[in-house]
């Protein structure tokens, strides 16, 4: 029986074993240390969830706090990694962004490029996304889809524990700036997960479920909401294909487009606002590359337009769920 | 009154807790003998035929396409065709009030596989059964305990059976030193020394059935009988395209038209099998253990360890079991069969017999350890 833990443990777990295999990795962060004013101290916090709890005393010295300051320690850290070290660096909240996106966009997914590929960048960036925590329109946001656009980062969504691990060790091991995106509603979320290291590599979708009438792909959180919806409506005689592509850059056009080849149908579900989404994205790629196949309209499940609501009721409504793509896979399904 | 029997779902592996019904084999009304297959069942991990246990008719189906039962559900009821259908409603209506599914709890009932530390590696064994004597059933490259979901159970009713992971394999250490048979050897070796069995009923598949008979010829006391499955170990030839290809291997992509190869209905390689092969195939050092072994054992397509006189020369029971459509190693190694040498050929079937064709393996073994 493989052992079970939580999608945070796994994140723990690959921190705490790539450490320990290369010295070269140091993690940073807001309170990732002993926070609550009492740096490297006492372990008190291991980051606002408690994510990295219980490295600092396993790698003493690798363990770093950092001031309120995004735009000091994530420069910091983009700079440490042109320098040899492999910092994995937490973001608390992706909706900071705004104030370090210099550091990361115009710097750390630079250099490679402007220095002919003679520098590295070997910098993680972990950061936690999402609806669902009622936490409001300042730390809910599901920003994925900006760093997507940016040529130069990697960017890595994991919809659960086991992906968690193994893409978070890959993130350390590769040379390019990742964003390694944690949904903080999925930190509870219990999966098998191998004890051993591991790695997935970059660019390979997880097919979820086989189906010959309707491809489901789904980001992140939502493609546990895409495995539900899937097993309605086969409960209904539909026989979905769920798709997980675990990193929207690069992303594995090939399983998607094989998979809309076979099935004619494609819902796409992102947490996202609509507008310049994944969803949008892959819907456009569909339709470019596959418009042959297409038996039906492309649907798009998606958030609303609008900021993420802080009242409970809004906020529910909000965030895409089962019945509203299960109600999405019937519309492609009906379509004639 | 004759009896009722029920079909139920079945529990195929440590972690099945429900199955899908995938179809029936039969119609209502059918009748039905020992090992015919009765209806197609899906679990997460592998698809598969449930087969009747008993003779008489399939009196009801009682789950439909599609539908997904708890491991025990039951699926439909056989009985003699005399058997009143009033009887046949009460068995149904007793069953499905006393029914309790198996919790879903992971810790709840069921052996767990254990670990050991052989040689300074730890390996992994699972446990069934206990008293008689003893059976260790190995695996073959790139294989794990699991292989053997569908045999394991089946033969641990009057002994103990257990079957192990390999050096680089399944959970156990994926350290192989230099990849050589003499390694492997040493760990099976160690192993029976750690659960102190002092000889034990060997039972192998492919690669696994070359590590038996090196054991044989090495250490033939340590030997009860042979079992060899689709064996590694009887002959030169072996599939290299197969043997490099899966080594390489790191996608679906590449990896389900090999794993295909290993079995003579393709259906059966499910989303989930390839999927468990790529997570083992990602774990640190997978990689490395199995270009090791494929470079000690097999370069270039050739086996370089033949032991083709030590089943005849043993002076020990031996089967020998092969599917003759196996696409990995010809069935033409077989050896003659004579003197305490059985062989038996299975027709229309591949490498990964013991899987696609248990219930005939099963018997065969069963009434070769007995």
């Amino acid at each position: 029986m493989a052992r079970k833990i939580t999608y945070q443990q796994a994140i723990n777990e690959a921190l705490d074993q790539e450490m320990s295999r290369d010295p070269t990795v140091i993690v940073m962060g807001e309170d990732n240390a002993g926070g609550a004013g009492a740096p490297g101290e006492d372990d008190a916090w291991g980051g606002v969830l408690g994510v990295t709890k219980g490295l600092y005393h396993k790698h003493p010295g690798r363990v770093l706090d950092t001031p309120i300051s995004e735009s000091g320690f994530i420069g910091a850290a983009v700079g440490a990694a042109c320098n040899g070290l492999r910092p994995v660096a937490e973001l608390m909240f992706v909706d900071f962004l705004g104030v370090c996106l210099d550091q990361i966009f115009n710097q750390a997914a630079k250099f490679r490029y402007m220095f002919g590929g003679k520098a590295k960048t070997p910098v993680v960036i972990r950061t936690m996304y999402g609806a669902g925590f009622r936490a409001a329109a300042q730390h809910s946001q599901c920003l994925y889809n900006i760093f997507t656009h940016i040529p130069g980062l990697k960017v890595v969504v994991p919809s659960n524990p086991y992906d968690a691990k193994g893409l978070l060790i890959q993130s350390i091991r590769d040379n390019d700036p990742v964003i390694f995106m944690e949904h903080k509603v999925l930190y509870t979320m219990q999966g098998e997960v191998p004890e051993e290291s591991y790695a997935i590599p970059f660019g390979e979708a997880n097919v979820l479920r086989e189906g010959h009438d309707v491809t489901v792909v789904a980001i992140g959180r939502m493609v546990n909401f895409a495995s539900e919806a899937a097993a309605a409506a086969q409960k209904k005689g539909v026989h979905c294909e769920v798709i997980d592509p675990r990193t929207t850059s690069p992303l594995d056009e090939d399983t998607l487009l094989e998979s809309v080849e076979k099935t004619g149908r494609l819902v796409v579900v992102d947490e996202s606002h609509p507008r310049c989404s994944m969803a949008s994205d892959i819907a456009g790629l569909v339709a470019q590359k596959a418009f042959g196949a297409l038996k039906a309209p492309i649907e798009q499940v998606t958030a609303p337009h609008v900021p993420v609501p802080f009242s409970d009721a809004l906020e529910d409504l909000y965030v895409p769920g089962a019945a509203r793509i299960e109600a999405a896979i019937m519309k492609v399904r009906e379509y004639r | 009154m004759s009896a009722i029997h029920t079909l139920t779902m079945p529990k195929w592996g440590l972690s099945m807790q429900e199955g899908k019904v995938n179809g029936w084999l039969k119609r209502p009304g059918d009748a039905v003998a020992i090992g015919d297959e009765l209806v197609e069942v899906e679990s997460e991990k592998i698809a598969g035929a449930v087969e009747a246990s008993v003779a008489g008719v399939l009196r009801r189906q009682l789950a439909g396409e599609d539908d997904v039962l708890p491991v025990g559900g039951l699926l439909g009821i056989v009985a003699d065709a005399e058997v009143a259908d009033a009887d046949i409603d009460a068995a149904v209506a007793a069953f499905n009030a006393s029914f309790v599914p198996a919790s879903t709890d992971d810790d709840a009932g069921g052996p767990s596989p254990q670990q050991v530390e052989i040689n300074g590696r730890r390996m992994r064994f699972l446990l069934r059964g206990e008293g008689g004597e003893p059976v260790i059933l190995i695996h073959g490259f790139g294989g794990d305990l699991n292989n053997w979901l569908f045999n394991h159970e089946a033969l641990a009713g009057t002994r103990a059976v257990y079957a192990i992971d390999l050096p680089g394999h399944g959970e156990s250490a994926k350290d192989v030193g230099d990849g050589s048979l003499a390694t492997l050897v040493a760990a099976v070796l160690g192993f029976m020394d750690s659960q102190g069995l002092s000889a034990a009923h060997l039972v192998g598949h492919s690669m696994g059935g070359a590590v038996a008979l090196a054991i044989a010829a090495q250490a033939p006391e340590r030997v009860r009988s042979l079992s060899l499955i689709c064996s590694a170990g009887l002959g030169a030839e072996i599939n290299g395209d197969y043997i490099d290809g899966f080594v390489a291997a790191n996608d679906r992509r590449a990896l389900k038209p090999l794993l295909t190869q290993l079995f003579a209905d393709a259906g059966l390689v499910t989303r989930q099998l390839v999927d468990d092969m790529l997570k083992y195939k990602r774990l640190e050092g997978v990689d490395t253990a199995l270009a090791r072994l494929a470079a000690a054992l097999f370069a270039g397509g050739r086996q370089q360890a033949v032991f083709a006189e030590v089943p005849a020369q043993l002076g020990k029971p031996v089967l020998v079991v092969w599917g003759e459509d196996d696409r990995i190693i010809p069935v033409a190694h077989a050896p003659a069969a004579g003197g305490q040498v059985r062989v038996e050929r299975l027709a229309a079937q591949g490498h990964m017999v013991q899987m696609e064709a248990a219930h005939e393996v099963n018997r065969l073994l069963e009434h070769f350890l007995s």
